[in-house]
């Protein structure tokens, strides 16, 4: 059992994350994390999923979701030299007495930023590789955390080499 | 009459010219793609539709629930090969689509089912009769679509169509908003299908059909587990040049049943649960096992883990993700099973295998067939033998879910490809009647006997109604134990005879095959089987016979569920059997 990396690459359009979703259910799946945005070509999604299982169970995870018509290609990009990142809000509480532990915390140690901040809470922003806002959370976490919002985890592979559907267009 | 002529061509060029409704679109897109059956139910979101569809060469059969609609089609399809559609309006008539639909996905038939939606100003407005059929029906399509313009009614018809036969084939669901139907527009000419997602494998990797044929031709034990595929690929012939020339024996899941002929000596029939003891022994004892359009079914595998303990796999499939879901394979192999065939047929030699086949004969207990137990009362063995014998196992066969559907897969022998017709995947009771229904009209020149339990019969029974409004020529065989036999079977075997909830009682089914105006019979003894049975042989239409068999009568052999060979219980060990 190990963590999976997996870029899907789908088409853009309507009830796609739905069967996507619904296959994971159906399945018994179990998602670490999802993130979804646009990619270099129009109408194409790229989904990157973690997910933990053992190679028999990614197999089939990757299998089924081909199966979902939308779904072009699917790319287990687990052992490549990966730049993973992921990006977090964090709302903690923060009193005149812990306002600069934090704020040195975050700066110094994470290169994290303040966002926003209030009487008694400052929001954090945080990017980076997931055990790297892992940690921080632990750190924060004494502070007393009131939100956290985390986008799940996108990935790229180190290299020229692109997950992508054909050739990029390049006009310059 | 040059008059007439006129007339119509003009039609003809106005329909060329003139915007029509969308409601025409669909039909003329139904047309095109070859419909001439539609299997459906009418209501307030198919108004549209129903409204023009007489103008068109479609029988429409008016079934009486929409599940009945489903099967049918499912039915069709599973007789013909053919894309079987079932038209049904928004709500509950698509809801109860749902069965059916999930029994096609399972068992891969080519299904296209239409319903009506709401108009669009109202979706997701819990309107009346609204429901989300295609959010309900992910799982269990293949695809499924909302067609949100006329536009896309020709383009939407295609690709369902297209994905429902192509592949490995499955129901496709179209959910057409009443205001869709109402619009006026065009019908795109036919576009070749382009999905950038969808791209089955047809032809298989000759490399894996090299190390298949490597695989089989250092084997000592071969054997060959054949399933659906062979049928949907149309690859009897292929199997059996195969089978012949490689002298490897052919067992069949459930669902393989036709597709390799039950008197060809190298076939052993039924395997898994209550598959025969020699084919189950063959799997356990095989050193090398050919899986073909199949996919390794718990109730073919029991146990994974003790499933062919001395096997190697080669798994021919369609589905990629058939392959290596259930047990490790060593030579995977995708692709269409008739083109799969082709291709090992170049690759191999003929191979003997005279003592394994000889090995395996001398395992073979038949059966038991008797007339009557030691009380003297009808056994259902008996009966299915009989319907065999006098219908020369020409008949098309559809059957319920249960022991009669078990007995009759052991001894009903099929040799004509697609003339048994049962679900297997989900296990439908009430599948019988109308999937009978349903195959008559794909083979209308053909015999076809529904066998149904008392429990599945009385699930599905308002399709009477429509076999005889539609004079069908289906016999229907009930198989009254007066119990839900399999479960009773478990319960038995199982949880110390405790019959919770298993007996079940039965209307008189002579009197009801009168109200439905559907000539019936009933028997109780075995000498009135053969008579019965040549009595509704003697005309055509429908036909009705309730035999009244042994009440507690086990099907055996049987694996527990989840256990393996070792754990089979025959009848010659079980307490049951002795007689």
């Amino acid at each position: 059992m190990r963590s999976h990396t997996l870029v899907v690459l789908v088409e853009d359009k309507p009830g796609v994350m739905n069967r996507i979703v619904s296959l994971f259910r159906q399945r018994g799946f179990n998602i670490d994390s999802i993130a979804v945005g646009h990619t270099e070509t129009p109408g194409l999604s790229r989904i990157t999923l973690v997910a933990k299982g053992d190679d028999r169970k990614i197999e089939q995870l990757v299998k089924q979701l081909y199966k979902v018509l939308e779904v072009i290609k699917i790319t287990d990009v687990t052992d490549e030299n990966l730049i993973q990142r992921e990006l977090a809000l964090i709302k903690v509480n923060a009193t005149e007495r812990t306002r600069s532990d934090i704020m040195r915390l975050v700066s110094d140690v994470y290169r994290a930023r303040i966002v926003d901040a209030a009487p008694d809470a400052m929001v954090i922003e945080v990017t980076g590789p997931p055990e790297k806002i892992e940690s921080l959370i632990t750190l924060i976490r004494p502070y007393g955390i009131k939100e956290l919002a985390r986008t799940g985890v996108v990935a790229m592979a180190r290299g020229s080499r692109a997950v992508a559907i054909g050739q990029p267009e390049v006009v310059a | 009459m040059a008059v007439e002529t006129q007339t119509r061509r003009v039609t003809t060029e106005q329909h060329q010219t003139e915007p029509q409704l969308g409601a025409r679109l669909i039909c003329q897109a139904l047309v095109r793609e070859g419909v001439d059956l539609v299997f459906g139910y009418p209501g307030g979101a198919v108004i549209p539709l129903y409204d023009v569809l007489p103008e068109f060469p479609i029988h429409h059969v008016l079934v009486r629930h929409e599940q009945g609609a489903a099967h049918a089609a499912d039915g069709y399809a599973r007789a013909t090969g053919k894309v079987g559609v079932c038209l049904a309006t928004s709500g509950p008539g698509a809801t109860n689509l749902v069965t059916g639909i999930a029994t096609a996905m399972m068992d891969s038939v080519p299904l296209v089912a239409i319903t009506g939606q709401v108009p669009q100003h109202v979706i997701g407005m819990d309107a009346f009769q609204e429901t989300d059929i295609t959010g309900i029906t992910i799982p269990i399509t293949k695809y499924n679509m909302v067609i949100r313009s006329v536009d896309e009614i020709g383009p939407a018809i295609q690709k369902a169509f297209y994905l429902a036969r192509s592949g490995r084939p499955g129901p496709v669901l179209i959910d057409i908003p009443k205001d869709v139907q109402l619009a006026k527009g065009y019908l795109a000419p036919p576009q070749p299908v382009n999905l950038p997602g969808y791209r089955p494998t047809i032809v298989p990797h000759r490399r894996q059909i090299r190390r298949a044929a490597e695989l089989i031709r250092q084997a000592k034990r071969p054997l060959v587990l054949a399933g659906h595929g062979i049928l949907i690929s149309g690859a009897t012939e292929e199997l059996v040049k195969f089978a012949e020339r490689a002298q490897i024996p052919v067992g069949l899941t459930l669902l393989g049943i036709s597709g390799f002929p039950a008197s060809h000596p190298l076939c052993l029939g039924l395997v898994g649960m209550h598959g025969f003891a020699h084919a189950n022994r063959a799997i356990h004892e095989a050193d090398v096992i050919v899986g073909i359009g199949m996919r390794f079914d718990d109730r073919v595998t029991g146990r994974p883990s003790e499933f062919a303990p001395n096997a190697r796999i080669v798994h021919i499939d369609i589905d990629p993700a058939e392959i290596g879901k259930v047990l490790k394979t060593e030579v995977p192999v995708v692709g269409d099973a008739r083109e799969a065939l082709k291709l090992l047929l170049e690759e191999m030699e003929p191979l003997r295998h005279d003592e394994w086949i000889e090995t395996i004969r001398s395992w073979y207990r038949p059966i038991r067939t008797a007339p009557s137990g030691p009380d003297g009362v009808l056994q259902p063995q008996y009966v299915i033998d009989r319907l065999h014998k006098l219908t020369e196992g020409k008949a098309i066969v559809t059957t319920d879910v249960g022991q009669h559907q078990m007995w009759t897969a052991q001894l009903y022998k099929c040799d004509i490809p697609k003339q048994w017709i049962s679900s297997g995947g989900l296990g439908t009771m009430g599948f019988g009647v109308p999937s009978a229904m349903g195959a008559w009209f794909g083979r209308p020149e053909a015999e076809v006997w529904a066998v149904v339990g008392d429990g599945g019969v009385q699930m599905t029974l308002y399709e009477f109604a429509t076999i005889v409004d539609e004079q069908c020529n289906v016999k229907v065989a009930i198989i009254n134990n007066g119990y839900l036999g399999m479960v009773r079977q478990w319960q038995q075997l199982f949880h110390n005879r405790n019959y919770s909830e298993t007996p079940i009682s039965s209307p008189d089914y002579v009197l009801l095959g009168q109200a439905y105006r559907m000539p019936a019979r009933r028997v109780t003894r075995p000498a009135e089987v053969d008579e019965a049975i040549q009595w509704a042989r003697s005309f055509r239409g429908p036909a009705l016979i309730e035999f009244v068999v042994n009440q507690e009568e086990n099907v055996y052999p049987m694996i527990p569920s989840g256990g393996s060979f070792r754990e089979m219980i025959d009848v010659h060990d079980a307490q049951d059997g002795e007689w």
